[in-house]
């Protein structure tokens, strides 16, 4: 099934409502079957303050199973679930990330993390479940250790961008941060071996090949060694480091350099960009459309480089904040929008 | 058509108050006609406002309140670039990044106090219609 030979379509397979305001994030659980043997789980959180939890039935299709209100006393703005599934973070404008708890059908919230001086815009885990990170309009970065009991230790505030920090997320493989800002640069955070100090070891800005305007999103391919940016200036960018030196080395993955650029795509703000784990780049923009993007496998002596597969236009009736693949389910997407409704697509061969 | 809309988005969406004049915008020459732009088939408006003197601290509210005002008016399809008169203003480019990041502005609108100026800049009892 080489998707880069042939034809695909889009098929909308399910419109979501139910929320009261734009949708702003998504995150599917990694491992569903850990929540009372769902099938599929996918999380969505909206300007209406509620994250709700959209859960696949016999037939297929997602009905919401959880409302998750009068936690947060403003936009719930980003989600993610812990690598066990059982654990759900979410991030406010008001300031707070709540973690939720899975627990007998339904979720408790457990913890909330607090210190950021605002907003919180973004809340990632690391895959090693050791790690979350929070990043907010203060401008700094902070990092919390999971500790037993439903503890969480802040272990570093990082402080380097000049401006707001609209989303941070761990590599997949290891304890690596990437955070992307309003200040239009990309930054890697690591830990120091010796001292356990988190540094910035990498900062990408328009000197090298990066953003001219706010960086919307990041995320990484499954083996890690390719990321996709996002931003305002209307182009999507990959970064590579294959030339790291061994997989479990994190110095290898600390110093990244620009690939290729997808211009011309987009006509507005492309706010979400995600890659499935069998290398198709989803992006959603304010232009209300998606499009797909495989990399060209050409000559194997020129630099690689990704073409467009697919642009669905008016994928929704208003921007796009977030696209997500499925993780177990390599071509079926979920999108959200300022609509209010969330969509689950499904990439399919035509012949 | 084009200009048809331009006076609908003038005259019943922005003839509303800058906090430190009691005229509309109109009045002050803060919006005209001409610099609205209405592309009804792309769904696009693009609106240029000068603000009363080089350094208004007000700047960044009447733009806020000139998107409040557009989106409550418009049609959920439009989408609405908000800028500063080039030269008119000296902070103009962070200006314009921050009226045209649609995260900043809806934390602000979440601010009850900043809320509550744009409320009081558009509520009728302020209006003086031209």
């Amino acid at each position: 099934m080489e998707l880069l030979d042939s034809n695909v379509d889009l098929k909308e397979l399910q419109k979501l409502q139910g929320h009261a305001d734009r949708v702003w994030g998504l995150a599917w659980n990694p491992a569903p079957h850990n929540c009372g043997g769902a099938s599929a789980m996918l999380a969505s959180c909206s300007g209406d303050k509620t994250l709700r939890i959209w859960q696949m039935g016999p037939t297929h299709r997602f009905d919401c199973s959880t409302i998750l209100e009068d936690t947060h006393t403003r936009t719930v703005r980003s989600c993610a679930w812990s690598p066990c599934g059982k654990f759900l973070a979410t991030a406010s404008f008001d300031s707070t990330t709540a973690i939720w708890k899975y627990v007998g059908g339904d979720f408790e919230c457990v913890a909330t993390l607090e210190g950021h001086e605002n907003e919180v815009k973004s809340v990632t885990w690391s895959s090693s479940g050791t790690f979350l990170a929070t990043c907010s309009r203060d401008k700094t970065v902070w990092i919390w250790e999971v500790q037993p009991g439903d503890e969480y230790d802040c272990v570093a505030v990082l402080q380097g961008h000049s401006q707001d920090v609209k989303m941070v997320q761990w590599h997949p493989l290891v304890d690596v941060l990437v955070s992307v800002s309003y200040d239009n640069s990309i930054k890697v955070w690591a830990e120091d071996g010796d001292s356990d100090d988190w540094h910035c070891v990498q900062t990408l800005n328009e000197g090298s090949s990066g953003h001219a305007s706010t960086v919307w999103s990041v995320a990484f391919n499954s083996s890690g060694d390719r990321m996709v940016t996002s931003s305002d200036d209307l182009t999507l960018k990959i970064w590579d480091t294959s030339s790291a030196i061994s997989q479990t080395d994190t110095e290898g993955f600390a110093s990244w350099r620009h690939l290729c650029t997808l211009s011309g795509y987009h006509g507005r703000t492309i706010f979400s960009a995600h890659w499935s784990s069998e290398g198709i780049i989803a992006s959603g923009a304010g232009d209300d459309a998606l499009c797909l993007f495989v990399e060209e496998k050409g000559n194997s002596i020129e630099e690689p480089s990704y073409r467009l597969l697919l642009k669905k236009e008016k994928a929704h009736d208003m921007d796009i904040n977030s696209v997500r693949w499925n993780p177990k389910d390599q071509r079926i997407l979920a999108s959200a929008s300022d609509d209010g409704t969330i969509k689950i697509w499904e990439v399919r061969e035509i012949s | 058509m084009t200009s048809g809309l331009c006076n609908v988005c003038l005259r019943n969406s922005l003839p509303f108050v800058d906090p430190e004049h009691p005229y509309s915008l109109e009045e002050l020459k803060v919006v005209s006609e001409d610099s609205i732009e209405v592309d009804d088939k792309l769904s696009h408006v693009r609106v240029v406002f000068t603000p009363t003197v080089e350094h208004c601290s007000m700047a960044t509210i009447i733009g806020l309140c000139i998107r409040v005002k557009l989106m409550r008016s418009l049609p959920s399809r439009f989408k609405v670039d908000i800028l500063v008169a080039p030269g008119t203003h000296e902070t103009e480019a962070s200006i314009n990044k921050q009226l045209n990041d649609k995260e900043r502005v809806a934390a602000a609108l979440e601010n009850p106090n900043l809320l509550e100026i744009v409320e009081e800049c558009l509520s009728p009892s302020f209006q003086t219609w031209t």
